[in-house]
């Protein structure tokens, strides 16, 4: 099977969108692309676990092809890092139950195969989850409620990059932060390998009602879209930026 | 797949009779032994065998755990792991099937438990333990990842500690599968997430450091500093503080040199620690100290000597 990039967006917000088209609609447009979108629900503290407000936390994720969780403050970074694995192998596993469909018929996926076999397959999953490259965009709510979360979202993608940049195959992280101020949503760092560079640069609060989380993914898909063309022109300035084998 | 996630564990009644889909084994339930991340796990009974039963929903992860337990089970001169039995699925009802692994009932108790019980002179010992099966892990190419205080049980008798629960133990050379921050060097901003031995020996420290602070503490504005001050105010780890510093700063490349290391250490520290015991009991009329260097002479004793009758 062949190496490749997976794609994924990481939406982090706190509550429901209010503004523009619906981001169940925008996560399905991306999913059509093959950028998974994955949802985190930033919980208060005196909130439960199951508020309805956040319903749309799972609804993007499962139209996105994503993975979708409502934590508190205090587990975010394990939680950001355990979103954004499970995607990778399910998206990976996602490949894989293809392949063994034109194998073994349609009917097959892990959990139809009998247990001595799902050990090699899963292998096989562990080993292009580490070593595929992986490009994440993250997109962070920074609306007013959002305020005394920052820092926290902050570090909980530093410490991703950490965790990410363990593994063989490469990444690339950008981050924008939406409602932007005259835009949909802003770019807070372009693409790069590594995170520790936000700690300077992480955004000033936007303040205001308003949350357009639909057209922010549409943006965002637009990014890795723009990218590639980007590379296309760059190619030749910035050799092994971009190069996809090794 | 999303609900997965939820950290809730599966209700079983006792009582309940688990058959397998595919080898059709039985299993009786007779009570929860705890809840996890992944799932939830079960004493149970077959044919007059006690096992632990894990059970989830979520198939991907159960089979990986299953593939690390198989390749722990190969490796010769230590049992790394409960030793695994059976895998299985259970169709609990028509639209919910649960994967589940049967593995060896490992009945012990805490680290901090046993060494409270049974006095500090253990510590080095389960030190000396650890160490060695460590060294067979990393010589077999694995990295134990989670290794901490959860993970660990103390059989007794003779005294030895196991390890439960392999979720986070990964090959050398990848990302870190599992941890728990506490016990992560990436979280201490002492190294990275690869796998590499050094990476346990950093979490082998927390363990340790674990007992002596059970609440244990944060890191603080700086992290390095935070650690080798709390690591130099345990009275009881004193022995082995340089080796311990050691191993937080990464300074080991294997096991073996650290166990090396601790040996040295504990040999060669027997008798200030007894005479230090000593006048701690005139000063106090405290603990009987001599006896205590007497159980650590024993300890240590009946450690060694177990090399020498195989
Ligand atoms: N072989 C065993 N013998 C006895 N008790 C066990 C065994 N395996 C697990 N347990 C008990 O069950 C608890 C949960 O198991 P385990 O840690 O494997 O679950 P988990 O889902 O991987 O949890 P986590 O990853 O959050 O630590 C353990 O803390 C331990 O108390
Ligand atoms: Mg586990």
């Amino acid at each position: 099977m062949k190496k490749g990039t997976l794609k994924q967006i990481l939406l982090i917000t706190d509550g429901c969108s209010n503004k523009g088209e619906d981001p169940a609609v925008t996560a399905a447009l991306a999913k059509q692309q093959g950028i998974t979108v994955n949802v985190i629900g930033i919980l208060d503290d005196d909130q439960t676990e199951d508020p309805e407000g956040l319903q749309e936390v799972e609804d993007i994720a499962l139209s996105g092809g994503g993975v979708s969780q409502l934590v508190y403050k205090q587990a975010l970074s394990q939680t950001v890092q355990t979103v954004t694995k499970q995607a990778m192998t399910q998206t990976l596993q996602g490949f894989v139950n293809q392949e063994l469909k034109q194998i073994l018929g349609p009917e097959q996926s892990l959990e139809e195969v009998e247990p001595e076999k799902r050990g090699e397959i899963m292998e096989v999953v562990e080993d292009m989850g580490e070593t595929c490259d992986l490009e994440v965009l993250v997109l962070t709510d920074t609306s007013a409620s959002m305020h005394d979360k920052l820092p926290t979202v902050k570090e909980a993608l530093i410490d991703l990059s950490v965790s990410l940049n363990a593994r063989i195959g490469r990444n690339r992280f950008c981050i924008f932060s939406f409602p932007g101020k005259r835009k949909d949503m802003e770019k807070v760092l372009d693409w790069s390998p590594k995170l520790d560079s936000i700690s300077t640069i992480f955004p000033k609060l936007t303040s205001g009602g308003i949350t357009p989380t639909g057209p922010a993914i549409r943006e965002a898909v637009y990014q890795f879209g723009k990218k590639g063309l980007l590379k296309n022109l760059r190619d030749e300035d910035e050799p092994g930026v971009e190069e996809a084998g090794y | 797949m999303n609900q997965a996630w939820k950290k809730q564990g599966i209700n079983i009644r006792p009582g309940t009779v688990i058959t397998g889909k595919w080898h059709q084994h039985r299993y009786v339930i007779k009570q929860k032994l705890g809840n996890g991340a992944i799932g939830s796990v079960y004493l149970c009974e077959r044919n007059g065998h006690y096992g632990a039963l894990k059970i989830s929903e979520n198939a991907t992860s159960m089979t990986v755990e299953v593939n690390v337990l198989k390749s722990l089970g190969k490796v010769q001169g230590s049992r790394l792991g409960p030793s695994l039995m059976d895998v299985d699925d259970w169709e609990a009802s028509r639209n919910s099937t649960y994967s589940f692994y049967v593995m060896e009932y490992l009945r012990g108790e805490s680290l901090s438990g046993f060494i409270k019980k049974r006095g500090h002179e253990w510590t080095g010992i389960f030190m000396l333990q650890l160490l060695e099966d460590l060294e067979h892990l990393h010589q077999a190419g694995w990295v134990f990842g989670d290794f901490k205080s959860e993970n660990l049980i103390v059989l007794s008798h003779p005294p030895k500690v196991r390890w439960i629960d392999v979720g986070g133990t990964t090959q050398i050379g990848r990302a870190i599968k599992e941890y728990t921050e506490f016990y992560d060097r990436g979280y201490w901003g002492l190294g990275s997430r690869k796998a590499e031995p050094s990476y346990d020996l950093f979490a082998f420290v927390m363990v340790f450091l674990n007992i002596y602070y059970p609440k244990r503490f944060e890191k603080g504005t700086s992290p390095k500093a935070t650690l080798l001050k709390k690591l130099y105010d345990v009275r009881q780890l004193r022995v082995y503080r340089e080796c311990l510093k050691k191993a937080l700063l990464g300074n080991y490349q294997s096991s073996s040199e650290m166990r090396h290391d601790l040996l040295h250490a504990m040999n060669h520290a027997r008798r200030p620690v007894r005479s230090h015991n000593r006048s701690d009991r005139r000063d106090s009329g405290k603990a009987p100290l001599a006896e205590g260097g007497g159980i650590m002479l024993a300890a240590l004793f009946y450690y060694l000597s177990s090399f020498m009758l195989p």
